[in-house]
């Protein structure tokens, strides 16, 4: 059956079927004073602001996006208006951890 | 055909979802969403399970569809208001899927899952339930479903947009970024296609940008809108968001969406590709 593109849960250890030696991991969390936020939407944009992908934070308030290696932004979205930009670094075999405060 | 003939705004949804004769149905890939809180009264649709033929790669058939809409409760008559998550994408493609089986009287909450969360509007958990109907579709209408042949035929003849992401288009990535990158297929686009992300038809909350703002978009990137058009992505969920853009908010009379997209495009043997940006 073909999956679908909708993303996978996000959970807080990479899934067992990902090498990531293959991956540039984009991964983190979010929080409001100090309390992880579920539900939040983070969308990952290139290094051109374009849209690449968007996903909605898990019960810990995780995202992850799997990307190449450059320069990338995370805007998370949230209820009451909150959009908040964070600017990373992906490198191949690597996690590039964002704490996003809102 | 006007905007307000097949897209319906948030506040119109929660006026309305008392009314009998209209059916909310969320449509998504990962359905713990519903199971976490839907809009009241809104009845589920599995894009995986129960929109796919669990066997071949094909969506189901006309029996199939029959059976599912008749099991959710839903008759020929019923106004069907479409939403769900990832933007929409699968309640695009569940709404292009309702319109190639005939069923006339079905639109699209704007902005979906996100814009109602985004708004703090209320969730429930409770389960409706529906009396069976006896569903009748109409047989496929091909008019707006292109297949891999014709694909083929459509390079320098007829519009293509890929409305994947820059990297995606380019080759440098096979799947969107929230995916893990291990595919078979190999990675660019179809020569001649003009590279329009689907997102760039859609506001940052996940509603569709305006008549004017969607046709400067495509014209802009090249898009002759009086020639026809056929819209492809990945698998088909994100280009059947632009199909609707093209087809039913600008009104555009030949549009068709690839539902094979590129992990079959990708996969065929022998079929030119080309890497980088649009030529």
């Amino acid at each position: 059956m073909t999956d679908g593109c909708g993303a996978p849960a996000q959970t807080a250890s990479l899934p067992a079927t990902v090498d990531l030696a293959n991956e540039a991991v984009i991964q983190g969390t979010v929080e409001r004073e100090g309390t992880v936020v579920p539900g939040a939407y983070a969308r990952l944009l290139d290094s051109t602001g374009e849209f690449t992908g968007e996903v909605v934070t898990s019960d810990e308030g995780i995202f992850r996006f799997f990307a190449a290696p450059g320069d990338w932004t995370v805007r998370v979205l949230a209820p009451g208006g909150v959009s908040i930009d964070s600017n990373v670094t992906a490198q191949t075999g690597e996690i590039a951890n964002v704490k996003v405060a809102i | 055909m006007s905007r307000s003939d097949v897209l319906v705004d948030a506040d119109w949804v929660q006026a309305h979802l008392d009314d009998p004769g209209i059916v909310l149905v969320e449509v998504d890939e990962d359905t713990s969403a519903y199971d976490k809180g839907h809009i009241r009264g809104a009845v589920r649709i599995d894009w995986k399970t129960e929109l796919q033929d669990p066997v071949r790669r094909d969506f189901v058939d006309k029996t199939g569809f029959e059976a599912l809409l008749s099991d959710k409760g839903i008759a020929n008559d019923d106004l069907v208001i479409l939403y769900g998550g990832n933007n929409n994408w699968f309640a695009a493609y569940a709404y292009w899927y309702f319109r190639l089986y005939g069923h006339q009287n079905v639109k699209l909450l704007d902005g979906g899952r996100k814009k109602w969360e985004l708004d703090s509007r209320d969730l429930v958990t409770d389960v409706p339930s529906r009396p069976k109907t006896s569903y009748t579709a109409t047989e496929q209408d091909a008019s707006i479903r292109a297949l891999r042949d014709e694909v083929v035929d459509a390079i320098s003849n007829k519009n293509l947009v890929d409305v994947r992401s820059p990297d995606e288009f380019s080759g440098k990535l096979l799947a969107p970024a929230h995916l893990p990158q291990e595919q078979a297929q190999r990675g660019g686009h179809i020569p001649t296609a003009r590279n329009i992300p689907w997102s760039k038809a859609a506001n940052d909350d996940g509603t569709f940008r305006s008549d004017e703002e969607l046709r400067k978009l495509y014209e802009e990137a090249g898009v002759d809108l009086s020639k026809a058009t056929i819209a492809y992505c990945r698998i088909g969920e994100r280009s059947s968001h632009t199909w609707f853009a093209l087809h039913e908010l600008l009104g555009l009379p030949d549009v068709k969406n690839y539902d094979g997209s590129w992990t079959e495009y990708g996969s065929l043997v022998g079929v030119p590709i080309e890497l980088g940006e649009a030529k």
